[in-house]
């Protein structure tokens, strides 16, 4: 504190004052911009496909303009259909498959870097490349990976004998989710580890070096120590990923197309095949709806961890 | 850190798990020098080098090569021209719904992509912004404005009030200090939000893909796509496009490591 904040003289305060009134001329030319940008892209789409959700909105408006109101026909014609549960499922499917994966090795690989080994810095950054890429480059890279005749998967399984025929891990309906939940665990790895890397940085040594007086190493070092302490940033890190994973439309669409016959089909892809394949946008938008509703959810629970990963 | 007792042999296990995990990487950059047509039998290691592959990627994918960088050069100056000083107002003003605007914004990068194209669909093509690149860099800023917000918005909090103030008296207004003592000061930050909007805006694959309708503006990951949308009979061309879709990641992997690692956990915790 110094002592003309204690203090402060008329002077002061009359330069103050015209501060604040410029700053007001400021604020609206810095932030009205932004706040511009933020109503036109977030906004009004959000409020667009509200209203549209409710409209009969096809290919004929385009032509004469005219979006009649139907309703809540869009949201039953589509819950009732039969994709839907099948696209909810998976959706549920993709989004606990990838985060369980995800989690699980990011952390596992994050505990490992944590040892000071040479060049463990640089091994660590290499691991990022697959987050980098874009991800649409990733699912081509896997689709040959994985093809069945020609894809290096299936010619190292047979090489070494676990295999005379090549699996359709892409192409067989029984086993296409389960490939795109592990492609889409391959590029989570990164962000998961370098997230909880930088968490467990946070844990003050002296903390296992108390609990190590106490016996506490290794496996239970972990269970008394690093969870507690990570807590906060355990959660941000999957409700993140959560929210991520739920609008994935790269990988699947460039892994599978949603197929084979739907068995790939997510909310993310039925909305878009609805909107941009059928042309059916009040249809496309009542998924999108349903959509947003369950990542307005684990917003709501994002918004909650963070405000307590701050507050600690 | 943790001290460990046999040092070497973290480090080989290390090399094994960035081995396997980066093995698509190198199948990749091996697949792309093979020789195309016959690609059955893609050898194990790239021994006859052959640019076939990028000599058809560069022919058939060179021009979307240039749109995408148009497009996210682009973006890259849309979104910091008008992140950059609403970071500085909502850090440094009392501004009465500061928090108001942070949690938009914080919401706002939950709303799932195809929320914004289904309803950008329509306005575009009423607007002609369909096909067109001012359309895409404008979309695609949706994931770099958000983030550069919040990331220079991060730095600019810890910046004493004093030394904007100190120009202030020294007659300075806000529009010139803001030029000249904040945006230098925040060059850390603003670099960072500038690389991943780039990275972002690059590897759009959305909003290419829908608020596109004709090959008139077409950035490579949606070529990408076009290829594997396909039966394949060319994979070392597609695995050549892709390597080129894949360098910018890698140079600022190399080139601008530290930056990576802020951005990848300034945009997570706040």
């Amino acid at each position: 504190m110094t002592t003309t904040t204690e203090r402060p003289t008329t002077a002061a305060t009359e330069n103050r004052s015209s501060m604040k009134r410029s700053n007001r001329w400021v604020t609206v030319l810095f932030l009205g911009p932004a706040i511009l940008y933020l109503a036109l892209f977030f906004g009004y789409p959000v409020v667009k496909n509200v209203i549209m959700g409710f409209q009969q909105y096809d290919i004929a408006t385009f032509f004469t303009g005219e979006a009649p109101w139907v309703g809540f026909a869009n949201y039953t014609e589509v819950i009732t259909g039969a994709l839907f549960s099948k696209a909810l499922l998976n959706t549920f499917l993709f989004t606990i498959g990838s985060i369980v994966g995800q989690f699980a090795l990011g952390m596992a690989l994050a505990v490992f870097f944590r040892r000071r080994f040479p060049l463990s810095g640089f091994l660590r950054s290499l691991i990022l490349l697959p987050w980098l890429i874009p991800l649409i480059v990733s699912s081509a890279v896997w689709r040959w990976l994985l093809d069945t005749d020609g894809g290096a998967l299936n010619r190292f399984l047979m090489g070494v004998g676990v295999v005379d025929q090549g699996i359709p891990w892409l192409t067989s309906t029984s086993l296409a989710l389960i490939s795109v939940i592990a492609v889409n665990i391959w590029i989570g790895i990164p962000f998961n580890t370098v997230i909880l890397h930088g968490g467990l940085q946070g844990i003050p040594d002296e903390l296992y070096e108390a609990g190590a007086l106490d016996g506490a190493t290794g496996w239970r070092a972990f269970r008394h120590i690093t969870w507690p302490m990570l807590r906060p940033v355990v959660s941000v890190t999957l409700v993140l990923g959560v929210v991520y994973t739920l609008k994935v439309l790269d990988i699947i669409l460039g892994l599978t197309q949603a197929g084979p016959a739907n068995a790939t089909q997510t909310l993310t892809t039925q909305s878009y095949q609805l909107s941009f394949q059928s042309f059916d946008f009040g249809q496309g938008a009542a998924v999108s709806n349903i959509l947003i509703v369950i990542s307005l959810v684990f917003a709501v629970i994002y918004l909650r961890a963070n405000r307590r990963a701050v507050d600690e | 850190m943790t001290e460990v007792r046999r040092p070497w042999l973290n480090t080989a296990f290390g090399l094994l798990i960035v081995a396997v995990l980066l093995f698509p990487i190198y199948w990749m950059v091996n697949a792309s020098l093979q020789p195309g047509g016959a690609t059955l039998d893609t050898s194990w290691f790239p021994l006859n080098p052959d640019l076939a592959g990028y000599r058809t990627a560069i022919s058939e994918q060179g021009g979307n090569l240039v749109t995408s960088l148009v497009i996210a050069l682009g973006s890259v100056v849309v979104s910091l021209v008008i992140a950059i000083p609403a970071a500085y107002v909502l850090a440094q003003f009392d501004f009465r719904w500061t928090n108001l605007v942070l949690f938009a914004i914080l919401i706002s990068q939950m709303i799932p992509g195809i929320v914004i194209a289904n309803a950008l669909y329509s306005a575009y093509a009423d607007l002609g912004l369909l096909n067109s690149i001012p359309g895409l860099i404008l979309a695609d800023s949706t994931s770099g404005i958000p983030f550069a917000i919040l990331i220079c918005r991060a730095l600019m909090e810890s910046l004493p009030k004093s030394i904007v103030e100190a120009a202030l008296v020294d007659g300075a207004g806000p529009v010139r200090a803001f030029f000249s003592i904040v945006v230098p000061v925040s060059r850390n930050a603003i670099i960072t939000a500038g690389l991943f909007t780039f990275l972002f805006t690059w590897s759009d694959f959305l909003f290419a893909l829908t608020l596109t309708t004709t090959e008139d503006v077409r950035p490579v990951t949606l070529g990408i796509y076009n290829y594997i949308g396909a039966y394949v009979n060319d994979w070392s061309s597609v695995m050549a496009t892709a390597v080129l879709a894949s360098v910018p990641a890698i140079v600022l992997l190399v080139a601008a490591q530290k930056y990576v690692a802020a951005g990848a956990t300034g945009g997570a915790v706040k």
